[in-house]
């Protein structure tokens, strides 16, 4: 009994000493992946509130930067380099995987991005606007 | 500390109406995260986001924004309105950042993304395809269908934007 | 010619390097950060940046949309045509071991042509899509900006 409670107070107090280390670990642990969390959600309620069609694209566009983000973090291997090869021996690299897959999809992005702005451009030849509720009006006044 | 200047970029281009300030606050966007991709040892990707995002992406809305409208007009719906996708974007962040409470901590070398294939392609590379960057290696030679797929859909989005704006030039043949 | 004199000087100026430039990101993409993405991304920033200074009809001279419209489906089917020759000689699709003697040398042969079919498709899709935005915009008046 006594020396549990010697362990116990022996864990509080190293707990206690610990503390600003074991915060400093929880939140360089996950820093990178909240911060990205973060950008998606502001790229994301961009494009759910704003009715400007080329304002939408260009929360779509932060959306899809955070997300890469997010990928190169999981990618990332603390004390590695970039990953080419060189001949120095036991060096230790980040993981390509995630490079080669975020690489195509920013070429990806910037076509199908060129895209909605080329049916924005068209919108707009249309309705003579490129604000969604307005759009919307001239359809309903259509039919 | 660039995750800060990123987040501030991003707040500036939600609350900013004037799109051309807009554009150019996303170019800068793209321009800090390549920097920060580059902190993460992606220099091909870095290199990527400098060249699109803030080279042809910003040209491209620049572009859009010429051909449609400069000025965002105020939002008509009120705060109230825009309550319920605050709290739908608050929430899932959320919840992200809940389940992200379980991921393996950041750089850690034993992580499972860093143990399933990417030893294979970091050790045969050398042996196999000879090519001292890894990156062109996967993106060439191990994962090149996935390549190949990532060329039709550009070449795709190409013929799309052509047939939209009309760059094609089908009138000197029906003449 | 009198307006922006000075950025036009520039543009010229800086024209050469920028696709000198594009090929070595595509050539020595095997050795270095690089590789037909961001070659024909900064082969297609060229002709933007020239489209933007000057009237695009000139650079349609040497560059026409027709060449263009080839050029972008041309990488394509390199792309895929590097995969079907690997077929042919005996190998699985894209799988470049069997182009060559070596599989080392006929993976070397197998990625320089692919970045190429890459790096063509997407300078050509970008200028293409570039000059689509161009096409449709009046003359800008200088108070527009």
């Amino acid at each position: 009994m006594n020396v549990t409670e010697l362990v116990m107070g022996g864990d509080a107090a190293l707990f206690m000493s610990g503390m600003n280390a074991h915060l400093l670990d929880f939140l360089a642990s996950g820093y990178n992946y909240w911060m990205a969390v973060v950008l998606m959600m502001i790229g994301f309620y961009i494009t759910l509130t704003r009715s400007n069609l080329v304002k939408k694209i260009i929360g779509l566009n932060l959306f899809q930067t955070a997300m890469f983000l997010l990928y190169i973090s999981i990618g990332n291997v603390a004390n590695g380099t970039v990953p080419i090869l060189t001949d120095k021996p036991g060096a230790l690299y980040s993981n390509p995987l995630p490079h080669v897959l975020i690489l195509t999809a920013i070429v990806v992005g910037i076509a199908t991005t060129a895209l909605g702005l080329a049916l924005a451009v068209r919108i707009h030849e249309a309705y003579g606007t490129i604000e969604e509720d307005e759009i919307l009006d001239a359809e309903a006044g259509d039919s | 500390m660039l995750f800060a200047f990123l987040i501030a970029t991003a707040l500036g281009i939600a609350y900013l109406r004037h799109l051309f300030a807009v554009v150019m606050l996303a170019g800068m966007f793209s321009l800090l995260s390549a920097l920060l991709l580059l902190s993460m040892d992606a220099a091909d990707v870095a290199f990527t986001e400098a060249a699109v995002g803030a080279g042809i992406a910003t040209i491209l809305m620049l572009g859009a924004m010429a051909l449609t409208e400069r000025q965002e007009k105020p939002l008509k719906s009120s705060m109230l309105k825009r309550l319920p996708a605050l709290a739908v974007a608050g929430s899932f962040g959320a919840l992200l950042i809940y389940a992200m409470f379980d991921a393996p901590p950041f750089g850690d070398p034993f992580a499972p993304a860093q143990v399933h294939v990417a030893p294979y392609y970091i050790e045969q590379t050398a042996r196999e395809i000879d090519v001292p960057n890894l990156v062109t290696a996967i993106l060439a030679s191990y994962r090149g269908f996935d390549t190949l797929g990532e060329v039709v859909v550009i070449f795709t989005a190409g013929i799309g934007v052509a047939l939209l704006l009309g760059g094609f030039v089908f009138r000197e043949r029906s003449k | 010619m009198q307006h922006h004199l000075v950025l036009r000087v520039i543009a010229k100026l800086l024209f050469a390097p920028i696709l000198l430039f594009a090929f070595y990101v595509q050539f020595h993409g095997d050795f270095g950060p690089g590789g037909g993405f961001q070659a024909g991304l900064i082969f297609a920033s060229a002709f933007v940046l020239h489209g933007l200074l000057f009237d695009v009809s000139s650079a349609r001279q040497f560059l026409p949309d027709r060449l263009l419209q080839v050029g972008a489906a041309v990488g394509v089917l390199l792309y895929a045509g590097t995969g079907l020759a690997s077929v042919l000689l005996g190998g699985n699709f894209l799988d470049y071991d069997h182009l060559a003697e070596a599989p080392t040398s006929g993976q070397h042969l197998g990625i320089i042509l692919v970045e190429a079919g890459v790096g063509i498709t997407v300078a050509c899709v970008v200028v293409m899509v570039f000059r689509a935005f161009a096409d449709h915009l009046p003359c800008l008046r200088e108070q527009d900006w």
